[in-house]
């Protein structure tokens, strides 16, 4: 058997992070992908689709109603386990930490399964950064404002050029130890307070 | 039953410890005293962020990191992953992971209950009324009478081929799931035949009542409150009504990280004591329900949350209220001890809805689970002595079963036989549960 003969469930209510897992595995070669963004009805899609192996995020409530399930199903002879393998913990913990979990048919080869995990793992971590860069940026953006403001501040009240209101701003911000935009923060609330 | 006669504490310390996962590599050696500490938000959690708010972790010189999650079966994961070094658990859960139940069993151990009480099952106002009709109910709230009336109304659906019933619990090894499967039982309902159970997050409960997604559920509070408030659903039995002493909430532990952090844990048990001595007393539950309320815990109404710990209850959307004495209990009468004989009534449940056979490696595993051991060495005097680790449950005063049953560790097969509803075999699957 190749490894595109595995059909994989991928449950994840974030549509986005759901895509680009799919992409990465179907970039890997396999070619039978469901991908669904809630659990309402997924006993019957499981039941049709017979997944080998499912992928879903550890922040959906609706992990416990999938473990009901699997009590259910363990009891008719479909066995599925979460894929826990004690001697890979470090992989395992990854996974957690990514906030990606799986469950696979019991007996099915570890070697075949781990790529997903690691692979879904990578691309969990990956849209994490990528909205932590977003929100970098943004706050980039709020700070270089804040900064703007501050200069054009001292600019007027001590009659400072644009780079010597700049420099005054980081001189204050190097003496007390602090990072310029809290300064800028600071020179815009005094502002605040003090012209009417 | 032989294997209990020689339970013993170095016993169930040993049990405990065989299956140990490799040293946490998170916390480190003993002496950082950061515990991070997962749990879910309900009410039945204010003891653990009563010890992180009002200064007792702080005492014992523990530092106590609280997550907050959204599943047990995360919960359960993140505990077996070293994220959390212990967690808000549902008092079967130990003994599921000790059973290898469940879909990721690793092994955990509970030295410290949390504390009774929490529990309702709340039906949706259209049902209770039929069940009124039904059943001629007289407004006593007679928790047995109620599940007979459901039992007629079932009965009559059946005559007309309607469809069962979906009732929503939160977890397969949960205490509502028992609780619930109890009070049916109680009255003449086979909870895997007659009714379609099924789970649902708690938050979800009272949205999914009110949608006729569910016809009625099984969870701790503030939910079955809100749901009367919101006018969707009818309370017809509290945890008090089905059995006073359920254990509900229990502090988990991974058993290598208890035996690696003895001081730590002591500590903790400690500061956890003293924390339940301050829930239940009544001139401090107006300041535990305003941090309860917060957002980064139970993020509910202050007013709901100080009447749920008052156990005033709303029960219809009339307004007609009920008080229920000690609806929460977070320390008398040894709340937090936890006794082995709750882990066996928990392995007798799991046995009686076939989850698990009955046997002796069984009972030895569900005993293993519950570590009074651990609680004496921090706890000394205030522990209950080594005889009250097995008792009869349910044979007290006032903290008897809804059906009379008396629970005996030591003759858990007839207590399971006696039982009229149980289980026929393995129970019955539906893929339409879900």
């Amino acid at each position: 058997m190749s490894h595109r003969d595995l059909t994989i469930l991928v449950i994840d209510e974030n549509a986005i992070r759901a895509s680009i897992i799919e992409e990465g595995l179907r970039e890997a070669g396999h070619g039978n992908v469901t991908v669904i963004h809630e659990v309402h009805g997924v006993a019957r899609i499981i039941e049709t689709l017979q997944p080998d192996v499912i992928v879903i995020d550890i922040e959906n409530p609706n992990r416990d109603m999938m473990e009901h399930l699997f009590q259910l199903t363990r009891t008719v002879g479909r066995p599925i386990a979460m894929f826990v393998d004690r001697s890979d913990t470090a992989s395992i913990e990854a996974a957690v930490e990514a906030g990606v979990s799986a469950y696979v048919i019991d007996g099915l080869r570890k070697e075949r399964v781990k790529p997903i995990l690691d692979m879904a793992v990578s691309r969990f971590n990956a849209f994490s950064r990528l909205q932590r860069e977003l929100a970098d940026a943004k706050s980039a953006l709020e700070e270089r404002k804040l900064v703007e403001r501050a200069k054009g501040i001292l600019m007027k009240m001590r009659g400072l050029s644009e780079e010597e209101a700049f420099t005054l701003l980081r001189q204050t911000a190097m003496n007390e130890k602090k990072k310029i935009s809290e300064i800028a923060q600071s020179v815009v609330t005094a502002a605040g307070l003090l012209i009417r | 039953m032989n294997a209990l006669t020689n339970i013993d504490e170095s016993k169930a310390s040993k049990l405990a410890a065989g299956e140990a996962l490799p040293a946490p590599s998170i916390v480190g050696a003993e002496g950082s005293r950061t515990v991070r500490a997962g749990f879910l938000p309900l009410v039945d959690a204010a003891v653990l962020i009563a010890a992180a708010e009002f200064g007792f972790a702080q005492k014992q010189g523990i530092t106590l990191d609280l997550v907050k999650d959204v599943s047990w079966a995360n919960v359960r994961d993140r505990l077996a992953f070293r994220q959390f070094d212990v967690a808000h658990m549902l008092s079967p859960m130990p003994v599921a992971a000790m059973l290898g139940l469940g879909s990721n069993p690793s092994p955990t151990i509970t030295p410290f209950s949390l504390g009774r009480g929490g529990n309702a099952i709340t039906l949706s106002t259209r049902l209770y009324a039929e069940m009124q009709r039904e059943g001629e109910l007289d407004a006593s709230d007679n928790a047995l009478a109620n599940a007979q009336a459901l039992a007629a109304v079932i009965r009559r659906d059946r005559a007309v081929s309607r469809p069962p019933l979906t009732l929503g619990v939160t977890y397969p090894f949960s205490s509502h799931n028992y609780e619930f499967r109890y009070w049916l039982a109680a009255g003449g309902i086979d909870p895997d035949r007659d009714v379609k159970l099924v789970v649902v997050p708690p938050p979800m409960t009272s949205d999914a009542l009110a949608a006729g997604a569910i016809d009625g559920f099984c969870v701790g509070a503030p939910w079955n409150m809100v749901a009367s408030e919101r006018g969707v659903g009818r309370i017809v039995a509290t945890k008090q009504d089905i059995w006073p002493s359920a254990p509900e909430k229990v502090i988990g532990m991974r058993p290598d990280w208890a035996d690696a952090n003895p001081e730590t844990v002591s500590r903790l048990l400690v500061a956890l004591d003293g924390a339940a001595r301050w829930c239940d007393a009544a001139e401090n539950r107006a300041a535990l329900a305003e941090v309860l309320s917060e957002q980064r815990y139970v993020a509910a109404p202050v007013d709901i949350l100080r009447r749920v710990l008052a156990g005033q209850f709303t029960i219809d959307p009339e307004g007609n209220q009920r008080v229920v004495d000690d609806y929460f209990v977070f320390h008398a009468g040894s709340a937090n001890f936890p006794r082995p004989s709750q882990a066996l009534w928990i392995y007798s449940q799991m046995v009686r809805w076939g989850q698990t056979p009955m046997c002796a490696e069984g009972l030895e595993a569900s005993v293993s689970a519950y570590r009074p051991d651990l609680y004496r060495r921090a706890l000394g005097q205030a522990a209950p002595p080594a005889e009250a680790d097995l008792v009869l449950e349910g044979a007290m005063p006032g903290d008897g079963f809804m059906d009379g049953h008396v629970f005996d560790p030591k003759r858990i097969g007839e207590y399971i036989s006696a039982f009229p509803v149980k289980a026929a075999g393995l129970p019955r699957a539906s893929l339409d549960d879900i």
